[in-house]
């Protein structure tokens, strides 16, 4: 038996949010982005040091996961080599949807300095890319702004939206 | 961006065009000249044909048959104390002289000395392993292979090291293409999407600093992004001006142009 009684027509007011379905999934989305990690070179280390405690990615629900299955966001953090471009597309084909990408880095965003034969000119041309953050290597904050970048942008986005239709170049 | 020129027949072409210009070489000695070395080189001479030898930066260089490379390295680290391959690998003479120069750098412990054994193999030629003599040997003949296509024979696990398996080319030949060839360039998508993926992802993209605003697909830009794929080429969304901290925008993102007073030294004074 309830030991008071709230009059919520008289004291604070119903105890009732009004809010759109897209904007509280993407409420829980853009606040709980787990990570995948992976560092595959020099920005591997800004990556590391985003996630620990002086920048403390865990602040905005980035949570670092070694496994593709728990994760939501790629942070391609490194350059990426054409013997690893099978691994990486194969990874992204694993994460469940929604999935975002960062690319980290001149390396993963163009191939950066590594103009040669042995590195894929852009992570883009093996999986598609929500955001390019430059730089040699970029800073943790900059990768935080990443993080705040791609939350707005999902934020902006419709709930229910279906990727896979819009990838066909991906298929 | 700097260009690319093919240096595909960069061997016959000397850099240089000076006609008083004299590549500078590093001076050589006569191993006699070095006690330790002088006794080393005579028992090399007595049992194996050594073409040329000479000191170098203090260190002995020999020429011997690539036929003989396993018996001269065993004998230099079984008699002659040379107990450590540090590094062995090839250089590419196939312009000149159609065929490699293969290289073992021996340091010895005790002897605190360093000799480097040469040989040369024509292109179609295998060398013998000596991974059951040095370790080392091991990684460094398959890197060996993986770059320069050259067979050793006897090895336990020939195999490509750093380059995919099913790479096609030898990747440290002179001849190869610094920016790879058809191959090469189109590795990735031929692996993962195939070869009908072409049209599709295009070739790559050398230019580092290349922008395409109105490509939807590789570009998107924050603030107003459209669906991936959307021709914006007609109308485009307006721009917005970014929301700095100040105007209850991003946090930590500050108005840097914002025109800022400069206090009077009366004001600063009563702060
Ligand atoms: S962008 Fe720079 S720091 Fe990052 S992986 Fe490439 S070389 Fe290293």
């Amino acid at each position: 038996m309830a030991q008071h009684q709230v009059n919520y027509g008289q004291d604070a007011g119903l105890p009732v949010a009004l809010t759109t379905i897209d904007k509280i999934v993407n409420w829980g989305r853009s606040n709980s982005l787990w990570v995948l990690t992976y560092g595959l070179a020099c920005c591997g280390i800004e990556m590391m040091a985003s996630g620990a405690s002086r920048y403390d990615f865990d602040r905005f629900g980035t949570i670092f996961r070694a496994s593709p299955r728990q994760a939501e966001v790629m942070v391609i953090a490194g350059t990426l080599t054409k013997k690893h471009a099978e691994f990486i597309r194969r990874l992204y084909d694993q994460m469940a949807e929604p999935k975002w990408v960062i690319s980290m880095g001149s390396c993963a965003n163009t191939g950066g300095m590594f103009n040669t034969y042995a590195t894929v000119q852009g992570a883009d041309r093996v999986v598609p890319v929500d955001i390019y953050l430059p730089g040699c290597a970029p800073r943790p904050e900059t990768l935080q702004y990443a993080v705040m970048m791609l939350q707005k942008k999902i934020r902006r986005e419709p709930a229910n939206r279906n990727r896979n239709l819009k990838q066909k170049r991906f298929v | 961006m700097r260009p690319y020129r093919p240096k595909d027949n960069v061997q016959k072409k000397a850099y240089y065009n000076d006609r008083f210009y004299v590549t500078p070489q590093i001076p050589k000695d006569d191993p006699a000249s070095d006690e330790v070395y002088s006794k080393d080189i005579e028992k090399l001479q007595s049992k194996f044909s050594i073409s040329e030898s000479y000191i170098q930066r203090g260190e002995l260089v020999i020429y011997i048959d690539p036929d003989s490379n396993v018996e001269v390295l065993e004998f230099l680290k079984d008699e002659l104390d040379y107990s450590f391959l540090m590094e062995m690998s090839a250089v590419d003479f196939l312009a000149q002289r159609e065929g490699f120069e293969i290289f073992y750098e021996l340091l010895s412990l005790s002897k605190r000395k360093r000799i480097r054994v040469k040989t040369f193999i024509k292109e179609n030629q295998a060398i013998e392993s000596v991974q059951h003599l040095f370790r080392s040997a091991n990684f460094a003949e398959r890197e060996m292979f993986d770059m320069f296509g050259i067979q050793v024979n006897n090895h336990p696990y020939l195999k490509r090291i750093l380059m995919p398996d099913d790479w096609e080319g030898y990747p440290l030949r002179k001849t190869y293409p610094l920016q790879g060839d058809e191959f090469a360039q189109w590795y990735e998508v031929d692996k993962i999407f195939g070869k009908e993926a072409r049209d599709i992802v295009g070739p790559e993209i050398r230019d580092s600093a290349h922008i395409d605003r109105y490509d939807t697909e590789r570009f998107a830009r924050l603030g107003h992004e459209v669906p991936r794929g959307t021709d914006i080429s007609k109308d485009e969304p307006d721009t917005d001006n970014h929301e700095f901290q100040e105007e209850g925008g991003v946090f930590l993102i500050k108005d840097l142009n914002k025109p800022q007073k400069v206090l009077s030294e009366k004001e600063r004074r009563e702060r």
